[in-house]
Parts: structure tokens; sequence; C-alpha cells
């Protein structure tokens, strides 16, 4: 039959009135910070990603590619930031070869927010849109109800405010490149140390004028997994015996039949 | 009053945010937000606090928005909201300005703004003030509140923290007044809001239009305070 099915809608609305739950979506408690400087600009991420008060991936990718000198740390519903910087990275591309110019920041972040508006806060997407272009450096946050900021730093998600305490004292206008990446990197840090929501490892990106943008994954990993000082394994001989008895193969074989297993102690043959 | 009883939008004055009519996690502008004619053209000043629950998204925010050469405009209410709107004021004058090869007139933006805020009434919170300088009316200054109704106002003071100073700047109010003598007014209003509001704070922006253009002017709240309850 043609036509749309709303079959679905009396299904869930029937489950809602028996009290069955929505479904919960992967979010990512997050750090992600921002900062220009004085040829470019650096933004970085942790790296938890956590379902309720599960930790979902330890090592996952908050930096988002929207274009080569475009980039977007994502905080907030996962898929979201996934999705909604993949859709936009592809409309940037074909702007930029519709207009034949290079892309920019700012054209990126009024197609983000009028795209997270347009949905009215149920797109998850909290974005820190960062880049260079030929007009110059952009850093700007963007919210999932489509308002946004313009800033020289930057921060957000649940670590934003461990963050932001790192930037508001150390932070100092024209920084260069290695200063800007050290500090988004404390700021990342105090976020990992501090928020619940936050961990793992630190991801920096770093766009520069007339220079390949840098990618510097896991960049810091303040929280390897290091060898064990002492472990739980008891030598033989703890447990104490009172009698042993030790019976042969060869008594084995009157009972049962016993077969030689293959050399290879993976394989597992099953009897038919 | 202006609204007609329009359940939790509208307070008792038509202005003040209902900060529960806010979405959760809603970047919102508890704000204090003013302009006013002077003598040869209109003052706006703003607050620079931006909020996320007690969380201060943004201390140094600028509600001052630019929707044409001499046609500017004060944000109150939610950010997303506000933005949005003067995005597509600031597209439609643009439109208007290259088809007419003339510029708009404030009313003209006014009357855009009204029609966005009073069609999508339901769906916004947004109060907005505008106020532009063109050559044929002079300084002009409207008034939007949350209703969608537009009010041409000699001054029109906004937001959360407007309700501390409706006493004071109605005490103070002069016609005509000179630039510095406006300047002043907007300045120690704006103090004055800032000291009582916890939803205000940061600096205090201003843009002055005249024909001259527009000119940008940026002050802090405690340097220069003239007013009551100094300690030194």
């Amino acid at each position: 039959m043609a036509g749309f099915d709303f079959s679905n809608y009396n299904r869930n609305a029937a489950l809602h009135a028996k009290g069955v739950p929505l479904p919960k979506a992967t979010s990512t408690g997050t750090t992600i910070v921002g900062c220009i400087y004085d040829n470019g600009v650096v933004i970085a991420a942790d790296t938890r990603a956590t379902s309720g008060p599960i930790v979902a991936d330890k090592n996952c990718e908050k930096l988002h590619y929207i274009a080569p000198k475009i980039w977007c740390a994502g905080a907030g519903t996962a898929a979201d930031t996934e999705f909604t910087t993949a859709l936009i990275s592809s409309n940037v591309e074909l702007h930029s070869l519709s207009t034949g110019r290079p892309p920019r920041v700012i054209t990126c972040m009024t197609m983000l927010k009028q795209h997270l508006f347009r949905y009215q806060g149920h797109i998850g997407a909290y974005l820190v849109v960062a880049g260079v272009d030929p007009t110059g450096v952009g850093l700007f946050t963007v919210h999932a109800h489509g308002s946004t900021d313009k800033l020289p730093y930057v921060t957000m998600g649940s670590g934003s405010l461990a963050a932001m305490s790192v930037f508001e004292s150390m932070w100092k206008p024209q920084l260069n490149r290695d200063e800007a990446v050290a500090l988004c990197a404390e700021a990342i840090k105090a976020g990992i140390f501090n928020d619940l929501g936050s961990g793992s490892n630190v991801d920096v990106c770093v766009i520069q004028k007339d220079k390949p943008t840098e990618l510097l994954r896991n960049y810091i990993k303040p929280n390897e997994r290091g060898q064990k000082e002492r472990n739980y394994r008891f030598p033989r001989g703890t447990t104490a015996y009172l009698n042993q008895k030790i019976i042969s193969k060869e008594d084995m074989r009157k009972y049962v039949s016993v077969e030689e297993a293959s050399g290879d102690p993976n394989l597992m043959e099953v009897d038919i | 009053m202006v609204g007609h009883g329009m359940t939790g939008m509208l307070g008792e004055d038509g202005i003040h945010v209902d900060m529960n009519h806010l979405k959760k996690g809603e970047v919102n502008l508890g704000t204090s937000i003013m302009a006013i004619n002077f003598k040869d053209g209109v003052i706006l000043g703003a607050d620079s606090r931006t909020t996320t629950g007690a969380y201060i998204a943004n201390r140094v925010t600028d509600k001052l928005t630019q929707v044409h050469d001499t046609i500017w405009c004060c944000r109150s209410g939610s950010a997303a909201d506000t933005q949005a709107v003067a995005d597509i004021v600031s597209y439609h004058l643009n439109m208007y300005s290259i088809t007419n090869n003339e510029a708009p007139s404030t009313q003209v933006a006014a009357a855009l703004f009204q029609e966005l805020c009073y069609e999508n009434k339901d769906m916004l919170s947004a109060g907005i003030i505008i106020a532009g300088y063109d050559p044929r009316h002079g300084g002009q200054v409207y008034s939007i509140p949350l209703g969608g109704s537009l009010h041409k106002q000699p001054y029109s003071i906004g937001g959360s923290g407007s309700t501390y100073i409706y006493g004071y700047c109605d005490a103070n109010w002069k016609e005509n007044m000179t630039e510095e003598e406006g300047i002043q007014f907007v300045r120690s209003s704006l103090q004055e809001a800032i000291k009582w509001d916890g939803s205000s704070g940061g600096v205090i922006r201003m843009v002055v239009l005249t024909a001259k253009g527009a000119q940008r002017h940026l002050y802090l709240p405690d340097t220069g305070y003239t007013g009551p309850g100094l300690t030194n």
C-alpha cells in the first residue's frame, strides 16, 4: 500500500503509556577546547565515550573533519556530533566546489547553526568549530539549540568548567603554536582528571596558515595501563592436601576411550 | 498591559523573560539591554553576560547585533532564537537594499522583526529592541516584547535587569540629550541594572548611531560608578 506508515507511532504511544522508558543514546560526557594563536588555531578533546555510568569507549575520536583546514570538536550525543559534522562536511565541500573558493569557517558555522536551530535542540550536538581560511583564523562554539559564540578561547562539554579554569588562569594574548598546544592539552587534562564524564587520552588538532593540518591523535596518554606490581595468581602448592592419587592414562582406557590431542591446543575437536 | 494573560509567556509588564519557558539546557540571555533617542541619533547599550543555568557561558558576549549599516538591535531571551531572527532580518534587509538601491528605514527593519516574532510567537522566546538611524526619520527606537507587538518609543529598556531600572530611567530621562549626556544615561542605567541583576554582568557595550555611521564604546560596570552604595 502506498503512503506513510504510522503504526510505529501507535506502538510507541502504547509503550510510553505502559511506562517503558525511551532508549538511552550514547553520550560523550566530554571535555573539548579550542584556542587561537598568532598564526592559527588549536582544538583538543579527551577520548572517553560514556553510556550512563559505563565507559562505552576508552579511546574514541571527538575531533571531526569538516574540510582540510576546518575541524570540529564534538560534545553531547555521540551519534549526533558524528552525523551532523559529516553532513556539514559534505555540504561544505559541495559549496566550495560550486563557488570555486576554499571553504570558510563562518560558512561552516552558519550551516551548522541553521541545521541545529531547525531541529530545536533535538539534535544534541555541542560543537567547537575551528579553522583558517582566506579571511583569517576562526574559532566558534555552536550549541545544540543553534546559538553561537566567537571567542579567543573556548571550552564545552561536562568538563568545560575545569578546562575554562585553566584558560582563565593561564591564557595570554599572542601565544605561539607550542604554547597554544600545551595550554589546550593542559585544559583537557583538567577535564580528564576532575570531570567524571571525561577521561583517557588527549587528542589535539593544529590548524595553521600556509601549513598542512596536523592531527595529533593521543598527543598525551596520561592514563596508560602499566604493568601491575602484584597479581592474584597463587604458586603451585599453596593449598595443602592430605593425600594424592594419580590415575594413569592406561588405567583410564579400561573404562573410557582416550584419544591423543593434536599438537595445536587452540583446536578443539567436537565429537559427532 | 501589552499581553492579554498569555499563559506564562508574558509577565505583568509584558517584557520580563520567563526563565521556565526556556528549553532545558538552552543558552539564555538573562540580560540588561536598552536603546535611547538623543539629539543626533540613537544609542544602544547592553551587558555582556550569557548563561546556561548557573554557568556563565560567555562573559564578553556582543548582544548588540548589526542588521544593516545603521540599523542595529539589542537581543534578550534565548540566544539561539534571537540570533536566528536577527540573521533572517539581516538577510532580508540586505536584499531590500540591493533591489531598491536604497538603505531600508528603521521602521522596515522593525516591521520585519515583528513579523517573525509575532507569527512564531509560540516557538520563540525573544525580546528585541531595534534602534536605527536613517537620513529621513533620524534616530528611532522600537521594542518588540514577547508577544510580538511593536512599540515606537523615545527610549526602551529590556531583559531581566530592566525591571530594576524602570524608576531610575523614568527619573533621569530627558528629551534631546547631547551624545555625551546620552552615553552617560545609558552607562549609568546599565551600571545600576548590572549591580542588582545577577543574570547581567561582564562589560557594558554600546553603539552610537548617527549620520556619521556606527561608533562602538566599551565601559566597565564599576569604573566611574557614581550611584549609591559606594564604600570608599
